[in-house]
């Protein structure tokens, strides 16, 4: 076209991004890349290797290596070696070194950005002005993490060796994620790019020899699921951290189970974008355009059910065709393209796929009049309208551009909505009102909330999810706690191999009187419940004696324990002075109870007088921490570099089970409940199996606490059995459990259902009557999880 | 160009895309903005969220790069919209001749042809002066097709009784002014006393007749994004033909944040009217990579009929030399000097 012509039609024409300085370093590689272990470039062991294809052409960019089994040995073990070093090093060394890192990203900030493009298909305009700085960013975020160590986290230490597995979406950027906390806290890594995207990894292992990183502290493994599969098997990793489908996140959930191995996951979504009658309308079209067309769609927090106020859904639809019309797809490097390539057309079928069951189905497909490039996997900017919860394009993440639109009533119907879903990472609320974004957010089940903004990140802000999104989070100060542990945690003597032995046949009562037969029930939704079994389990004393009995709990009593909890979720949004003062109210009744409890621990576990006082002591004692600490657990407000105030609240888990040892029956059960309901969550208890009398006394002092009913639900019976049923439960959100090693395994494993948080001891036994082991901050940080609500202000 | 600090803009646009009757007078074939009546309801669901519209237009200019002879294209479609501009307490008659001459030739005619665009009567939007210069520049212009702008109504301020104001919008289009650039008084805004603000435009409109109305909203005075939603939407419902930004006064000028908020209220005002409203940004644009900038949010967010002279005009001052620079660098490769071209 010539001036002329471009005067008359006003088109854009051609903006290239040059691809030269990307491709030469490519060529100087010969276009064949070997796995980076230890400082130094190793070819695999076997000379496999895969294609790296760029999607936008489908031309092969470079041949790269896939490690097998020898090759992750050496790369841990290199890792292994390397790691004490690290720690050496201290926490100034390794803030030296993520910030030389950062340095040599900026340096090289634009070949990144290019390769990236060139890689994944993304365009350039995101990886130049949204990926390659939130890396930088997020290296020298944590530099200064690195450089705080000591101060700020007292006690703690790192895991040792990390496997992190990333995703193809955000190639370099979930490197940074990754790697930039797990050095910062003295790991050392093991990190496998996706398949589709591993050559930014690769320039990053050369910038990280430039930079002087000393070798093994960062191994960069290519390769395919069966490279991440030696990963996670791998028995010397310390911690796995994954991003990527939610489906593969469970197979690693039940992988990793028992292994002892730390895990994070960072999962799927299908995000709300919710657009009240009262918002910008012509801003919130532009959001919906960040928030499902950032990335070609291809983003886990991706803004994909869009829910829009009855009354204005009409215009925003029409808006949102008017703007879907002025999209441009095509070229990545082109720098007047909103929308670049779909990763692989193997992610294209799926889309495609996923789109046409949404026409099957009867939903209404828009998409612009324009047509895609045919050369590469490039799919059109999608609405879908007449869709219902019930569609499964509502239902299932879709990973590409395509946007569902449904409406809603009220505040209320758009809540109801927005969390009807299995998933929880991220939300997009839009509306004027302060009131109504603010009492929106804590109510959407999702670990970030965006106020009248969309796909916001920054390193100091916390990024993870709730529900089957995953768990962990990513950023910020709650992300860093997940490479390190309480230094505590480390050598802690094994359950012995008595507390597996059954308990010893019972025999006849003792009592110089017939005593008047107290029957020990469960507790659920505040009243005594006799168990559905109709079975009774004996509790013996330490000399033998039959104690008494207690209800053999079985399946059902489990499932109306959590139904009273489910019921019970006032209490999350209770007052925190009031939570505290039914805590102290506790402790109050409990210390007037206090001879009682302390005979009772005497005969069931033939503690003596002074040990079984002491641990009543210590009961009262935790109870009036836990008050303490209702309203003082505080979160945070960070400032990101926007004009924002981004909230991090501390919010309750949800419904948690806790599983009881039989040590310190009754100190174990209160340290276990208490964090719990102090932080708001609703809590199925399961006490000691064989000394349960303490929790079946307690549970009249509960009745006297002023606690309202389904707070605390206990339910007596055989640990192991009932730990699997509430690990099965898919309303329940947390298992935390404390026994033996074998019970830790089972309760992970049987945890995939809905991915819950698990927090179990792997069978190492701790003293509760050590505060330091048996209260604080790290049961409250696993009684409540982060929420990042971004709330960007300015009129 | 200009001397001293005061906005001396360039233009010349006389365009390919020409309205029948009053050549170059901004607002195409389909008439005058009528108005409506003062519409409150109107202004009750306005909402304006400054963040958002930031996050829109720092992102706007880089999801839309303009390169190479797309590039010299939008420069020169930028030179046909930019109104001329001498407004100063020195300017004279002289001056304003001078002026016009560059607003009849932009830009140089080897850099035109080189381009291969001399054919294409290439000049500038309009010439703006004060009142007392209208006469000049209409005899200076003769022949041209170049419509002579004015400022009035107590430029810059507004703080001048109605009588007078009306009186000086009248006596520039009786010097034969074709568009008359008004003040509004921002107080009206501060106080929400949209009736005066309509009246008082409504006035204007009246006293222009046949000349086109371009109301300066001053932005900068206005203090929030909201008020310069609701002043534009009332102005409009008044009958202007043209919403703008500054007097190039105030502490704050055109900005893209101002701008997207006037175009989306225009963008609202043709749904709920069908009505075509022109935007003229003004003040501060002075680098060509901003106007490129301005031309894009004009066609993403409003169409390509807002890249005409009939509905889009800059107000600026330095604005044409940068382009000039930028033309012959185009044309040579080599980055270019100011005094290669003509003065204005």
């Amino acid at each position: 076209m010539s001036v002329a012509e471009f005067f008359s039609s006003m088109d854009y024409g051609p903006a290239p991004e040059a691809a030269r300085p990307a491709v030469d370093w490519l060529d100087a590689h010969d276009r064949r890349f070997d796995l980076f272990i230890g400082n130094e470039w190793v070819a695999p062991k076997d000379q496999r290797r895969f294609d790296s294809i760029n999607p936008a052409n489908g031309r092969v960019l470079a041949a790269v290596a896939q490690a097998g089994a020898t090759d992750i040995d050496a790369a841990v073990a290199a890792a292994r070696a390397a790691q004490p070093g690290w720690v050496v090093l201290g926490g100034h060394g390794r803030a030296r070194a993520l910030y030389a890192l950062a340095r040599a990203v900026q340096k090289h900030a634009r070949l990144l950005a290019v390769l990236e493009s060139l890689d994944n298909g993304k365009p350039i305009r995101e990886t130049r002005d949204i990926d390659i700085p939130l890396v930088a960013r997020h290296f020298y975020h944590h530099a200064g993490w690195a450089q705080l160590l000591d101060a700020e986290f007292a006690g703690y230490e790192p895991l040792g060796v990390a496997g992190q597995i990333i995703p193809w979406n955000f190639p370099l950027l979930m490197l940074a994620w990754k790697v930039a906390p797990a050095l910062a806290a003295g790991n050392t890594v093991l990190l496998k790019p996706a398949e589709f995207t591993s050559l930014t990894a690769l320039l990053f292992a050369e910038l990280c020899q430039q930079a002087g990183l000393p070798p093994g502290v960062l191994n960069i493994v290519t390769g395919d699921g069966a490279t991440g599969e030696l990963i996670v098997n791998h028995p010397d990793i310390d911690k796995i951290a994954f991003t990527g489908s939610t489906e593969v996140g469970r197979h690693i959930r039940a992988a990793t189970a028992g292994s002892g191995k730390a895990l994070t996951l960072e999962l799927g979504g299908k995000s709300p974008f919710i657009v009240f009658d009262d918002a910008d309308l012509d801003s919130a079209v532009e959001g919906v355009v960040d928030a499902i067309w950032f990335n070609q769609g291809q983003v886990c927090c991706a803004g994909s059910r869009l829910l829009l106020q009855e009354s204005i859904a009409e215009r925003m639809v029409d808006k949102l065709r008017a703007r879907m019309e002025n999209l441009r797809v095509g070229d990545p490097l082109d720098k007047a393209i909103d929308i670049g390539a779909i990763v692989a057309p193997v992610q294209l079928a799926r889309i495609e796929s996923l789109v046409a069951k949404g026409v099957a189905e009867g939903a209404t497909l828009w998409q612009p009049s324009w047509s895609c490039p045919e050369e590469g996997s490039f799919y059109p900017p999608s609405l879908f309208t007449g869709v219902a919860p019930a569609s499964t394009i509502v239902q299932e993440e879709i990973f590409g551009p395509v946007l569902v639109a449904m409406t809603f009533r009220t505040p209320d119907e758009a809540v109801a909505l927005a969390n009807n879903t299995r998933y929880g990472l991220a939300a997009s609320v839009w509306t004027e009102s302060i009131n109504l974004a603010l009492d929106m957010a804590p109510k959407i089940k999702a670990g970030v909330v965006w106020v009248n903004s969309t796909n916001l990140f920054d390193a100091a802000c916390g990024f993870g999810g709730y529900r089957e999104s995953g768990y962990g989070r990513e950023g910020g100060r709650e992300g860093f706690y997940a490479y390190l542990r309480p230094s505590w945690t480390k050598n802690l003597p094994p359950y012995g191999a008595d507390e597996d032995r059954p308990a010893p046949e019972p025999g006849t009562v003792a009592a110089d009187l017939p005593l008047i037969d107290r029957t020990a029930k469960n507790y659920i939704g505040g009243s005594q419940k006799r168990s559905d079994s109709g079975y009774s389990r004996a509790v013996v004393a330490a000399d033998g004696r039959l104690l008494g009995e207690v209800g053999e709990g079985n399946r059902k009593d489990i499932r109306d324990a959590v139904e009273a909890a489910r019921k019970a979720v006032g209490w999350a949004s209770a007052a925190t002075h009031l939570r505290a003062q039914i805590l102290y109210y506790i402790a109050e009744n409990l210390a007037a109870r206090q001879r009682e409890f302390r005979d009772r621990i005497m005969a069931m576990t033939g503690a003596k007088r002074r040990a079984a006082a002491k641990e009543v002591d210590a009961a009262i004692a935790r109870l009036f921490s836990y008050g303490a600490w209702a309203d003082k657990f505080d979160g945070a407000v960070h400032a990101p570099p926007i004009r924002d105030v981004t909230l991090a609240m501390h919010e309750p888990v949800g419904i948690v089970g806790a599983l009881c040892p039989d040590e310190a029956p009754l100190l174990a059960l209160i340290s276990l409940l208490a964090p719990a309901i102090a932080m708001g969550d609703r809590v199925v208890v399961v006490p000691s199996p064989r000394h349960p009398l303490a929790a079946t006394d307690f549970y009249q002092v509960l009745d006297t606490s002023d606690l309202p009913g389904g707070v605390v639900n206990i339910v007596t019976g055989d640990r192991d059995g009932l730990a699997r049923v509430l690990a099965e439960h898919d309303e329940v959100d947390a298992l935390w459990y404390v026994g033996p090693a074998a019970g830790s395994a089972m309760v992970e494993g049987a945890s995939v259902g809905n991915l819950k948080q698990t927090w179990v001891n792997n069978g190492k036994r701790r003293d509760w009557f050590d505060p330091r082991q048996g209260e604080g901050r790290d049961y409250l940080r696993h009684a409540t999880q982060v929420k990042n609500i971004w709330v960007p202000y300015g009129e | 160009m200009s001397r001293g600090e005061q906005p001396a803009a360039a233009g010349s646009g006389a365009e390919v895309h020409q309205m029948p009757g009053r050549a170059g007078a901004m607002q195409d074939s389909t008439g005058r903005n009528p108005g409506t009546e003062l519409e409150l309801d109107w202004l009750e669901e306005v909402r304006v969220n400054r963040s958002a519209v930031e996050r829109r237009t720092a992102t706007l200019a880089p999801r839309r790069a303009v390169k190479k002879d797309a590039q010299a294209a939008w420069l020169l479609k930028a030179v046909t919209c930019i109104d001329l501009t001498t407004l100063a307490g020195d300017d004279t008659a002289g001056r304003v001749q001078r002026l016009c001459a560059k607003a009849r030739r932009p830009v140089r005619s080897d850099l035109l042809e080189a381009l291969g665009v001399a054919d294409l009567g290439i000049h500038v939007g309009a010439v703006c002066v004060y009142p007392m210069m209208v006469a000049a520049a209409v005899e200076a212009l003769d022949g041209s097709g170049i419509p002579v702008a004015s400022v009035a109504a107590g430029f810059p301020a507004g703080q001048t009784p109605l009588a007078q104001r009306i009186a000086e919008v009248e006596a520039a289009v009786a010097a034969g002014a074709r568009e008359i650039d008004i003040v509004i008084t921002r107080g009206h805004v501060l106080t929400a006393n949209w009736q005066a603000l309509y009246d008082e435009v409504r006035a204007f409109r009246q006293a222009c007749g046949a000349a086109h109305l371009k109301s300066i909203l001053g932005t900068g005075d206005l203090a929030t994004l909201r008020n310069v939603a609701k002043a534009s939407l009332v102005a409009m419902m008044a009958g202007t033909d043209v919403v703008k930004t500054s007097t190039g006064k105030e502490g704050v000028n055109a900005t893209l944040p101002v701008s997207l908020v006037m175009v989306r209220t225009i963008r609202r005002y043709r749904e709920l009217t069908g009505q075509k409203i022109g935007f003229k940004p003004a003040g501060g644009i002075s680098a060509a990579k901003d106007a490129l900038a301005y031309l894009s949010l004009m066609k993403e967010e409003l169409g390509r009929d807002w890249l005409e002279p009939a509905l889009f005009r800059f107000g600026a001052s330095s604005l044409l030399g940068d382009i000039e620079r930028q033309l012959e660098h185009h044309v040579t490769g080599r980055y270019s000097a100011a005094f290669r071209h003509p003065a204005a």
